[in-house]
């Protein structure tokens, strides 16, 4: 940028910061939506209250180095909380805002935090009922000041106050030169993977790491300063840093966020981002709810709704990728946008949408592609904490649903023998904070990472295909190979089922937990004049079992035709009677499943999907969301599936 | 914990003043006595509860506080005045919001617009004004639509703004109801069984709302409760009813060791 002085490179957060409010001072930088009105900030404003909140911090006694833990939803305060930190010279430490206390406490006594800025009332109650287990945590800092007024304040500080006590030129030299002081090199964040085993692990990321990905990534998209995101997916996870913080920052593009996690849809529809990512699981749901409507929708309608997406199914993908379609289908297909496609994607508030990712999961074919035949731009990427997310994804006109696309400008990929996939980037973390061991056991001294998962590079087209976890990729008993997750994805492909475990390594046959979705099945329920008053009620039934059934038949039909994968169909399979939930640590905070969890916590109904059993009485510890325990019984019934005929032939139960 | 949140009760502090006093009430209907010479105070800024039995006159006295009911005997001092019999206008314009025990809310109308109703007393605009949104009215509606925005977040309903209340679960259309009331900024806050019919997550979340609102408006609340957990927790002094008469009056520590509560209401120990 044509800044007089030499040493203004864009390397640091504080540097773009400084380069947003000179280039694009009057854009909006930040938007939200309060008292029921979409507030915004331009990058001038933003920047005005990020040095007032850090040097209000330094007047706090904010040291270089510290860690600054940030707990709460998608704020801009929360935001410019994290630029202030690193404008300070501190280290901002997102955490997952709906972690409960133990896990707070473990993350904020590995990093030292000494500060801590928090949402609300909930989260100060958190903090304070750790206090005895975190003697560094000197200050906590609260964004909204609701029911925290009687509260003691020796160590409380409302956020407006040390933001209004950074207003004045007290600590602006001391900041200017804690700015000044950093380089690329430095740490820009520490995140906590979740990890499916064991301890969340810090992964310290450097401004080079973040800013070097979130320019590769933003060049392969073209974004621009005038696009825009909704920032609702966890502040904690890497994916929002990148996009919320890198990509925003680098490219000059507006952040909004949300009124609450119940409005995001909503919300979604006012803002019309440009720029989209969601999982898989979102666009499941969604799918889910307009299939509902449909279904309740006028005959007229349906009709119209069934032609117009037959037709988007034939051309619609190719519309989008640009490949060649006759005028005929051209000219329907407008016709479509105008009756059905285009009031659809407004209803969902995708209709601006340039730019849409899904990542995290597989994705089934069917869902990947009514999106894109409805004219939604979804692309898969792949990525890591480690990597600061981009590790491959697709560009614009080389989509597709089986693989998640080439490396990212910049990354070099390696397929070891074992079939594990390894990456070398400039995204690639520094350290694992406080852990060598770790830290040697991932990355390599020449830079290379494993990534944990299966998966080969296609001959051609230089596309990445994930087969699975690689530790998760076993034998069975016979010797078959053993691939739970794709199983499992086949299974989750159901609208109606949520989420599926698939047990079989080194065993004589593959057997599955299922949980039902229980807004698809309820629904379908509501249909059917299926009364039920709780959700183990409505997995228990004979027809939801009935129907789960000729789900998993389904699958095994379809597995049956594989010859690598025949072994993994499903024999035997029960509903569970809870839905796995990370309070209860069954899932990881971004819901993957944990598999040695599950299976020491349900040993007892592992066991009887072994033993033939048909049915099986359990009790489950289910933990509430302030953290209490309680229980819940139930006798499970557990059914046999039809099997189809190749591969090793031990059905017929 | 060395540091921990003072919720509930507030620290004794020199007796605030008296906002409502009720002085030897008798209500009948006919020969039905439904409340017996009872007296007791509320206090400005504290959480008042009312708790008995069922039939024990408590609803009546709620009515009797909000000036619904004209005692046959005794007198209602309110803000330093007795209290004359009143027609409805007037019992709307004193001061008082109550919710109900049977949610009284317009089923066909959205939450925002329950909650708006709750404003009504504090227009002033004409009426011809307010129909064609000139003038004062339109920066009075915008006004009064900010008020009840912030009342949308404290109460965190922004999700059902829009929603029409007939289609929300109970506990939302309780707290719908709360929100009405406290659009019209309430002195005194009459609350008729806030938490009956709800599962403990709700019950936590109301308590909390009725504790934040007193905190941080400084409202006085009456409530009528027959959860005795949660009364005991969030209530600042209890009146004890049964059959029309007060049988207890304290803090909730001292309501719970009195024999005569312990007899009447809680029951005799059964093992």
């Amino acid at each position: 940028m044509g800044d007089a002085d030499p040493a203004a490179r864009l390397d640091t957060f504080p540097r773009l910061l400084a380069r947003n409010v000179a280039d694009f001072g009057a854009r909006p930088a930040y938007r939200e939506k309060e008292f029921g009105i979409w507030q915004s900030w331009t990058w001038a404003e933003a920047g005005t209250e990020i040095r007032a909140f850090a040097r209000g911090l330094i007047g706090l006694g904010l040291a270089v180095g510290d860690h600054v833990a940030i707990v709460g939803t998608n704020r801009p305060h929360l935001y410019w909380a994290m630029a202030s930190a690193q404008a300070a010279g501190a280290i901002p430490v997102p955490v997952y805002q709906d972690s409960v206390a133990d896990e707070i406490a473990y993350v904020l006594d590995h990093c030292d935090a000494r500060f801590a800025v928090v949402e609300d009332q909930e989260q100060v109650d958190k903090l304070l009922e750790i206090q005895d287990r975190l003697p560094r945590l000197e200050r906590i800092i609260y964004l909204d000041p609701r029911g925290l007024r009687r509260y003691d304040h020796a160590r409380l500080h409302r956020y407006a106050a040390v933001a209004d006590a950074g207003r004045d030129d007290a600590h602006a030299a001391e900041l200017t030169a804690r700015s000044a002081a950093l380089g690329g090199a430095d740490t820009c964040v520490m995140l906590y993977t979740s990890g499916t085993t064991g301890r969340p692990k810090g992964v310290v990321l450097s401004h080079d790491n973040i800013i070097l990905t979130a320019r590769a990534a933003a060049e392969v998209d073209a974004l621009r300063p005038t696009d825009s995101i909704l920032a609702y997916l966890p502040m904690a996870w890497v994916g929002d840093f990148i996009f919320s913080m890198g990509q925003a920052y680098w490219v000059g593009f507006c952040v909004c966020c949300p009124e609450s996690e119940a409005t995001m849809q909503q919300d979604l529809r006012e803002i019309g981002p440009s720029y989209f990512f969601a999982p898989p699981r979102f666009f499941e749901g969604l799918l889910t709810s307009v299939t509902i409507r449909m279904e309740d929708a006028a005959p007229v309608k349906q009709a119209l709704y069934r032609r117009a997406m037959a037709l988007a199914g034939r051309v619609g993908g190719a519309l989008l990728d640009g490949a060649p379609v006759g005028l005929r289908d051209r000219l329907r297909y407008r016709l479509g946008e105008a009756l059905v496609f285009a009031p659809l994607k407004n209803a969902l508030g995708l209709s601006r949408v340039r730019v849409a990712y899904t990542a995290g999961e597989a994705i089934g074919p069917e869902l990947f592609g009514f999106y894109r035949a409805i004219g939604i731009n979804l692309k898969q990427l792949y990525g890591q904490t480690e990597a600061s997310v981009f590790i491959t994804q697709q560009a614009d006109g080389d989509v597709r649903v089986d693989t998640v696309g080439p490396p990212t400008p910049g990354v070099e990929l390696r397929i070891a023998e074992s079939g594990e996939v390894f990456y070398r980037s400039p995204g690639v973390f520094v350290e694992y904070y406080k852990n060598p061991d770790s830290t040697a056991a991932t990355k390599d001294a020449e830079g290379w990472v494993a990534t944990g998962d299966a998966g080969f590079l296609e001959d051609g087209t230089g596309h990445l295909r994930i087969i699975d976890r690689a530790k998760d990729v076993g034998k069975l008993a016979s010797g078959a190979l053993f691939a739970p997750k794709y199983v499992e994805n086949k299974l989750k492909f159901y609208p109606n089922i949520l989420e599926a475990v698939v047990f079989g390594a080194d065993r004589r046959m593959c057997c599955a937990f299922v949980n039902i979705d229980l807004n698809a099945v309820g629904n379908w329920a509501e249909r059917n004049n299926i009364a039920y008053a709780s959700y183990q009620e409505l997995a228990a039934h004979p027809r939801v079992y009935a129907m789960i059934q000729e789900h998993v038949e389904a699958v095994n039909a379809d597995l049956a035709q594989d010859e690598t994968l025949s072994g993994c169909q499903v024999h035997r399979f029960l509903i569970l009677h809870k839905e796995l939930d990370p309070d209860d640590g069954e899932l990881t905070r971004t819901r993957k499943v944990r598999r040695r969890i599950i299976e020491q916590k349900y040993a007892d109904l592992i066991d009887a999907l072994y033993d033939g059993s048909g049915t099986i009485a359990t009790e489950t510890e289910v933990t509430y969301e302030d953290g209490r325990k309680g229980s819940i019984r139930a006798t499970l019934e557990i059914r046999d599936a039809k099997v189809g005929a190749s591969g090793t032939r031990m059905a017929a139960e | 914990m060395s540091v921990a949140p003072q919720s509930g009760p507030a620290p004794a502090q020199a007796p605030a003043e008296v906002l409502m006093e009720m002085r030897d009430i008798t209500l009948r209907f006919g020969g039905v006595v439904a409340i017996r010479g009872i007296s007791f105070d509320i206090r400005a800024g504290e959480i008042r509860a009312i708790i008995g039995p069922n039939g024990a006159g408590k609803s009546s006295m709620l009515n009797v506080i909000n000036g619904f009911y004209h005692p046959q005997e005794g007198e209602v001092w309110f803000r330093g005045q007795r209290r004359k019999p009143m027609k409805p206008h007037q019992i709307a314009h004193q001061g008082i919001a109550r919710t109900f025990q049977n949610i009284a809310l317009f089923k066909g109308m959205s939450t925002l617009d329950n909650i708006m109703t709750g404003r009504f007393t504090r227009m002033r605009a004409p009426w011809w004004q307010q129909a064609v949104w000139a003038g004062p009215a339109e920066r009075e509606e915008v006004a009064n639509r900010a008020f009840v925005e912030h009342i949308i977040d404290f109460l965190e309903i922004q999700a059902i703004r829009k929603t029409p209340v007939g289609r929300l679960p109970y506990g939302l259309q309780k707290r719908v109801e709360l929100g009405r009331a406290l659009a019209a900024e309430p002195k005194l806050l009459l609350l008729d069984e806030p938490m009956a019919g709800m599962n403990v997550e709700e019950k936590e979340d109301m308590s909390r709302f009725i504790l934040d609102v007193n905190d941080e408006f400084g409202t006085t609340i009456a409530l009528i409760e027959h959860d005795m957990g949660v009364v005991m927790d969030i209530s600042d002094r209890v009146v004890v009813m049964d059959y029309g008469a007060k049988i207890g009056d304290g803090t909730p520590d001292e309501v719970r060791s009195n024999p005569q509560v312990i007899d009447a209401y809680l029951g005799v120990a059964h093992d």
